[in-house]
């Protein structure tokens, strides 16, 4: 049996005394491909600030490898997992600086793997260029290419292919699946893309107003969900 | 007599080998640089500090460093004389009229410059940059040296108007320097002295020649503010 990377037990997210977020049991196992669907304002991106502990849950515990997580946590650990964020802020150097930034907050040097990484992503031509001037879909594929330079065990993706082209889109997720396939990185894919979901996830979890409402294998889930308003949703229903 | 030739007649001053010119440039140099290096050194950490901190009282922090951005260097240069004089809290040290007492004050002129204006550059950079940064795996000191990093034209910005401040600063230097040839007289109390004495040509080229080493310094910061910040861990 697969052992989860996360246990998440009765957590909450407050902020100025509203709740944003309840979760009252969630597990994401080792190496999967899981997708958090739901509308805008759902707390998808809460949650993911919450897995990379960048801060603390305010009521419930996360543990990471069984092992509950205090914030904040060793270094160690929070260098294993990395977040692409919806919206990347490039730092104001070249793509290259920015593709190895976490190497060298790590003090290691970029090998041939870092070269590729951008071959694969298509931004070797971009490698100088000054990344605070990328458009959208290259500022994307950069952010993805300096997560995957610090090879995470775990990699937590916001909304990874909004606003981009086909084309970006293709070398995004290709990246994501060879990932799971090649490397079984576990991944958390923030979307409210229900076709890019139905494409990259094992697993689905359905999360609405805070609250998940439904967690299930990607097949049945997209096939016959068991809630009415997850099913509303993949109908393209407004739901609350 | 007024002169209307002072960039001559600072010309000739620079290149008649004055005895008395230079050391007035050099000491002008020796106590504003080594205030504004004292005043980096304690306002970019402390302007980090402000900018990314959330502590009880830290709205009043602010508005008393507001406040110090404007404070008159005359008040400073009395407040610092009051204790370094000889019957003054320090007194012991016994650094009134020397230049190290013209540093403590323009370092006191500069520090509150530098920090405000390195707490609103940092405050101004998109929230989501620290985010992004600790989520690549920077610890404490590699997010704040990043954020710095990110806001560097801001932060040089505030190496300039704290250098700006104290460069042509009279007030202070002259009440703790004193202005003793050879001793603790620099460029902006020399000015002084010469149209006291109606030397107003002099008086003219000292201040040309004070623009033109504020625009040298000024034109170096600002070359700082495109390089790539050579610290690791940026």
């Amino acid at each position: 049996m697969t052992a989860p990377t996360y246990e998440l037990s009765s957590v909450a997210r407050d902020y100025d005394g509203r709740r944003v977020l309840e979760v009252a049991g969630l597990s994401i196992l080792e190496g999967e491909t899981l997708a958090i669907l739901g509308p805008n304002g759902a707390g998808k991106s809460t949650l993911l600030r919450l897995l990379n502990f960048l801060e603390p849950p305010s009521a419930g515990q996360i543990a990471y490898r069984g092992h509950p997580v205090r914030i904040p946590p060793p270094l160690a650990l929070r260098r294993e997992i990395t977040t692409v964020f919806q919206h990347p802020v490039m730092l104001h150097r070249s793509v290259w600086d920015n593709v190895t930034y976490g190497l060298r907050l790590r003090r290691t040097q970029p090998a041939g793997v870092h070269t590729q990484l951008l071959r694969q992503l298509d931004l070797e031509k971009l490698a100088r260029a000054p990344a605070d001037r990328l458009s959208g879909g290259e500022a994307q594929r950069v952010a993805l290419a300096r997560a995957l330079a610090v090879q995470p065990k775990v990699l937590l993706l916001d909304e990874p292919s909004a606003n981009l082209d086909p084309y970006s889109m293709g070398l995004v997720e290709g990246m994501i699946q060879s990932l799971r396939a090649e490397r079984r990185t576990t991944q958390v894919v923030v979307t409210h893309n229900v076709f890019q979901a139905r494409r990259l996830a094992d697993r689905v979890a359905m999360l609405l107003r805070g609250r998940i409402i439904e967690v299930a294998e990607a097949d049945r889930f997209f096939e016959q969900p068991s809630d009415p308003r997850s099913a509303a949703f993949l109908r393209g229903e407004l739901v609350f | 007599m007024l002169s209307g030739a002072w960039p001559f007649e600072a010309a000739l001053l620079l290149g008649s080998g004055s005895g008395e010119l230079w050391p007035v440039i050099a000491l002008t140099f020796e106590v504003t640089g080594m205030a504004l290096v004292i005043s980096a050194l304690l306002g970019i950490p402390v302007g980090a500090l402000i900018a990314l901190a959330r502590f009880p009282g830290r709205r009043w922090a602010v508005a008393l460093i507001y406040t110090g951005m404007g404070l008159p260097p005359v008040v400073v240069g009395l407040a610092v004389y009051l204790l370094l004089s000889r019957s003054g809290p320090l007194g012991d040290l016994g650094w009134l009229f020397t230049p190290a007492a013209m540093v403590v004050a323009q370092t006191v002129i500069a520090v509150p410059l530098v920090v405000g204006l390195t707490m609103t550059s940092i405050e101004s950079l998109d929230p989501q940059l620290r985010l992004q940064v600790r989520a690549l795996g920077a610890d404490r000191s590699q997010e704040i040296r990043a954020l710095l990093a990110e806001s560097r034209q801001g932060v040089v910005a505030a190496m300039v108007a704290g250098f700006g401040s104290i460069i042509s600063e009279v007030g202070a230097a002259m009440l703790v320097g004193g202005n003793i040839q050879g001793q603790t007289r620099i460029l902006s109390t020399a000015i002084v002295l010469e149209t006291r004495q109606g030397e107003f040509g002099l008086a003219l080229a000292l201040g040309g020649i004070l623009l033109s080493l504020t625009f040298l310094v000024n034109a170096l910061l600002m070359r700082l503010q495109n390089r790539t910040p050579w610290w690791p861990g940026r």
